[in-house]
């Protein structure tokens, strides 16, 4: 009875605190549903984005308030979080009944997998007026034909390199084929250089390897099919492997490049690129703004800084002269208010936002009326050759769905680090697709 | 109201009302056992709740989604039953990454004990500049985990501060690649470990030592016992309850090692630092396999736990039980 009586009083007690508590959030839900109601009242769109510092963050401020002011019955609360973090933030709060209406999308598998749990709103009819004066980008961000994001930046990954590097090593021009590549490896090792920097820990630059190898080795309806199916069965899958290897038999790498990372201090591979110390690197365009932010007097290698595309692989089935690359979009959540939502996404691809982020060299815009705003002389040329290329190829581990890409990353640094044959990359890629 | 009703049913029963003031008493008595279980719930109530929510709560959620095959997106429907569980055994990674952790926890109480015992009889004496070496020691565990791996990433580069440091003292031969060497790495990360770590050692075995009477060492003074034999017989076996303490939260911390392996190598390269922390935070968040990761994660609470109450029950037991020493055993 005491027992009974005891555990009773414990039970008011604590039942007391968590009513207690439990009134303090609740009224947050009921403000919250409001948001979901006809955009015919005033309505507040949450938007997360990636740009957690400036020049960005300011940046995309600016274009929420101008858009408020614009459409004053639409309120736009700007989220923004650190890249890495948001991008386990997204899918948990997807998962939440209180998603963000507008957050930042990287498209490919990704994509395809919160669309099929029914996460994102499809807006194929609401931006047919508007996304013609997008370039072909816009591909990256549908699933299954149907329009499930808007970018707002598309890059492509290429060689960066030290034009001072290339001549001490007798180099006259960058190259144009594999084999080419190759020979001046060997010729900046003979000068004393370190060829090449990668930021092996983050695994994904490794891949870049693999990926670009196995856009020249495969053919574009292959890649696109393993997309989808997963069937690596093709051999120009493991012709790919075997071109790394190719490669890393080479050494052309920094030493300790396994455990090197990609953008953190001046002896990551940015930085060793910024510095001096390493003649190319194989990144995408916001690499530059990388490197320099990585160098003492935050001005790079400047002018000394050029840009190649990746060579050519003869025998290869692929497109010689198509792109990796990726970008950055937004979409508009299964809980967003339609109307408002797709207004603001129009409002951001619209030329002038494009122009002025375009102004800030911070990547390449979708917009083709923004084109010509590009002034950065790396990205002026970058974008040239994203114009002009075949395709762009997603990144093949964004392209995969999210478990099947990242065994793709783990899988390649394993073959960097000698633990993998061509072959046996293969074999992880479908491994991890058949248990995904 | 049921309180109540089954109190007044007591005072109409026969025989109770042989003394009038009796049932009041044991009303106040009632009254007062319920404020105090009140009390004790206003107190207990927040405590618990959130260890409800945030270890329990979160404990079966992972032991449900384990069961399931799941990308954290949509509702957790594909039933799998143990497959996770099967599937983490047959993966090498995870086979390699439970061994890691087994490695640090043994390197831990055989390098780090006899380390941070010395340490702490060394500090434990009286000498000039005491305070100052204590700081020297213990300032590396105030440091967050973070820079802590920050520093020794940047330190352990090559051409770091590190290597600087060794062919600045003439060791240049002793020059590796600390965190890029497969074979070297985890004991790297061991040192980096050590570093961070010892001072909490030190600090327990210095409490420890002032716990000693120093009667008994006067005592085996006087008989004759030299300086090394009384730390041998006295001090060391008077110190078995730190140790024994000291080794339990080595272990589960050496299970439970994350934020330092993981911002300084992220488990690689090519997953020869991964523990199981960094193996279930690796493919559970960064793969989308929320059903796996949440598998993974309940073989390492099974592990620790498992350790965790075999060394309650095996070493900890004399001294929760309040023995003093097991100088008599």
């Amino acid at each position: 009875m005491t027992r009974f009586r005891r555990s009773c009083g414990l039970l008011v007690g604590v039942l007391a605190f968590v009513t207690a508590v439990s009134g303090c959030g609740g009224d947050t839900g009921s403000s919250q549903s409001s948001n979901a109601s006809s955009s015919s009242g005033p309505v507040t769109l949450t938007w997360w984005h990636n740009a957690n510092t400036d020049p960005g963050l300011s940046f995309w401020q600016s274009v929420a308030d101008d858009f408020h002011k614009a459409h004053p019955n639409i309120t736009v609360k700007v989220v923004p979080t650190q890249n890495e973090q948001l991008q386990t933030k997204i899918p948990v709060a997807l998962q939440s009944s209180d998603p963000p209406d507008v957050y930042q999308q990287w498209g490919g598998g990704a994509l395809a997998t919160q669309v099929a749990a029914g996460k994102v709103l499809d807006i194929t009819n609401d931006v047919k007026p508007w996304i013609g004066q997008l370039s072909t980008a816009v591909g990256n961000w549908q699933v299954n034909g149907k329009q499930y994001g808007i970018p707002y930046n598309l890059g492509v990954v290429g060689f960066w390199y030290n034009k001072d590097l290339f001549t001490k090593a007798s180099i006259s021009s960058p190259p144009a084929t594999w084999d080419d590549f190759l020979a001046d490896v060997g010729k900046l090792k003979a000068a004393g250089i370190v060829p090449i920097s990668v930021g092996g820990q983050d695994r994904w630059p490794d891949a870049f390897y693999w990926d670009y190898l196995a856009v020249r080795m495969c053919s574009k309806s292959v890649i696109q099919q393993a997309a989808k199916t997963y069937n690596l069965s093709d051999q120009c899958w493991t012709q790919a492997g075997q071109k790394v290897q190719q490669l890393l038999d080479a050494k052309p790498f920094q030493p300790g490049y396994l455990a090197t990372p990609a953008q953190v201090g001046a002896g990551s591979a940015a930085g060793l690129m910024g510095n001096g110390k390493a003649a190319m690197e194989l990144q995408g365009q916001w690499d530059v703004g990388v490197m320099n932010s990585l160098t003492p007097n935050g001005q790079g290698l400047a002018d000394k800084l050029g840009w190649f595309a990746f060579p050519s692989v003869s025998g290869g089935k692929g497109a010689q002269t198509a792109a990796l690359g990726g970008g950055d979009g937004f979409s508009c959540s299964w809980k967003a208010p339609r109307q408002a939502c797709v207004q603001f996404l129009q409002w951001m691809s619209s030329p002038d936002v494009q122009k002025r982020w375009t102004a800030l060299n911070v990547g390449l815009p979708t917009n083709t009326a923004a084109t010509g705003s590009v002034a950065d002389v790396n990205l002026k040329n970058l974008i040239t050759v994203r114009n002009k290329v075949p395709y762009v190829q997603l990144y093949l581990d964004i392209a995969f769905s999210t478990a099947v890409g990242q065994a793709l990353d783990d899988a390649t640094a394993n073959q960097f680090a000698g633990t993998t044959t061509p072959q046996q990359v293969v074999k992880a890629i479908t491994d991890a697709a058949a248990n995904q | 109201m049921r309180l109540v009703g089954s109190a007044d049913r007591r005072r109409d029963a026969p025989g109770a009302g042989s003394a009038a003031d009796r049932p009041d008493r044991r009303d106040i008595v009632r009254r007062r056992r319920l404020r105090n279980g009140i009390g004790t719930g206003l107190f207990v109530g927040p405590a618990l709740l959130l260890y409800l929510v945030f270890v329990v709560g979160p404990l079966v959620y992972a032991a449900y989604f384990s069961l399931y095959h799941w990308s954290g997106l949509g509702a957790a429907i594909d039933f799998v039953g143990l497959h996770n569980y099967v599937l983490a055994f047959q993966d090498d990674l995870f086979r390699a990454s439970i061994l890691h952790n087994i490695t640090i926890a043994a390197l831990s109480i055989l390098i780090q004990l006899p380390l941070g015992l010395g340490a702490a009889l060394l500090l434990n004496r009286r000498f000039p500049g005491r305070t100052a070496l204590r700081l020297v020691f213990f300032a590396p565990y105030v440091l967050s985990e973070a820079i802590t791996a920050i520093i020794w990433l940047l330190m352990l580069q090559p051409d770091g501060l590190v290597d600087q440091a060794l062919r600045g003292a003439g060791l240049g031969s002793l020059v590796h690649l600390w965190l890029a060497d497969l074979k070297l790495v985890l004991y790297t990360m061991f040192v980096v470990i050590t570093w961070k770590y010892i001072g909490f050692g030190i600090i327990l075995f210095l409490a420890g030592l002032q716990g000693i009477p120093p009667e008994v060492l006067e005592a085996a003074q006087i008989d004759g016992a030299t300086e090394i034999r009384s730390i041998w017989h006295v001090t060391i076996p008077l110190l078995g309850p730190t140790m024994r303490i000291w080794g339990f939260l080595s272990i589960i911390g050496s299970f439970q090692l994350f934020d330092l392996i993981w911002l300084t190598t992220l488990g690689g390269p090519a997953g020869s630092s991964s523990t199981m922390a960094t193996y279930l935070i690796d493919h559970g968040f960064r793969r989308y396999q929320f059903g796996y990761g949440s598998a993974a994660s309940v073989i390492l609470f099974l592990v620790t736990l498992v350790i965790a109450v075999l060394y309650q029950f095996v070493l900890l037991r004399r001294d929760t039980e309040g023995a003093v020493t097991r100088m008599v055993a």
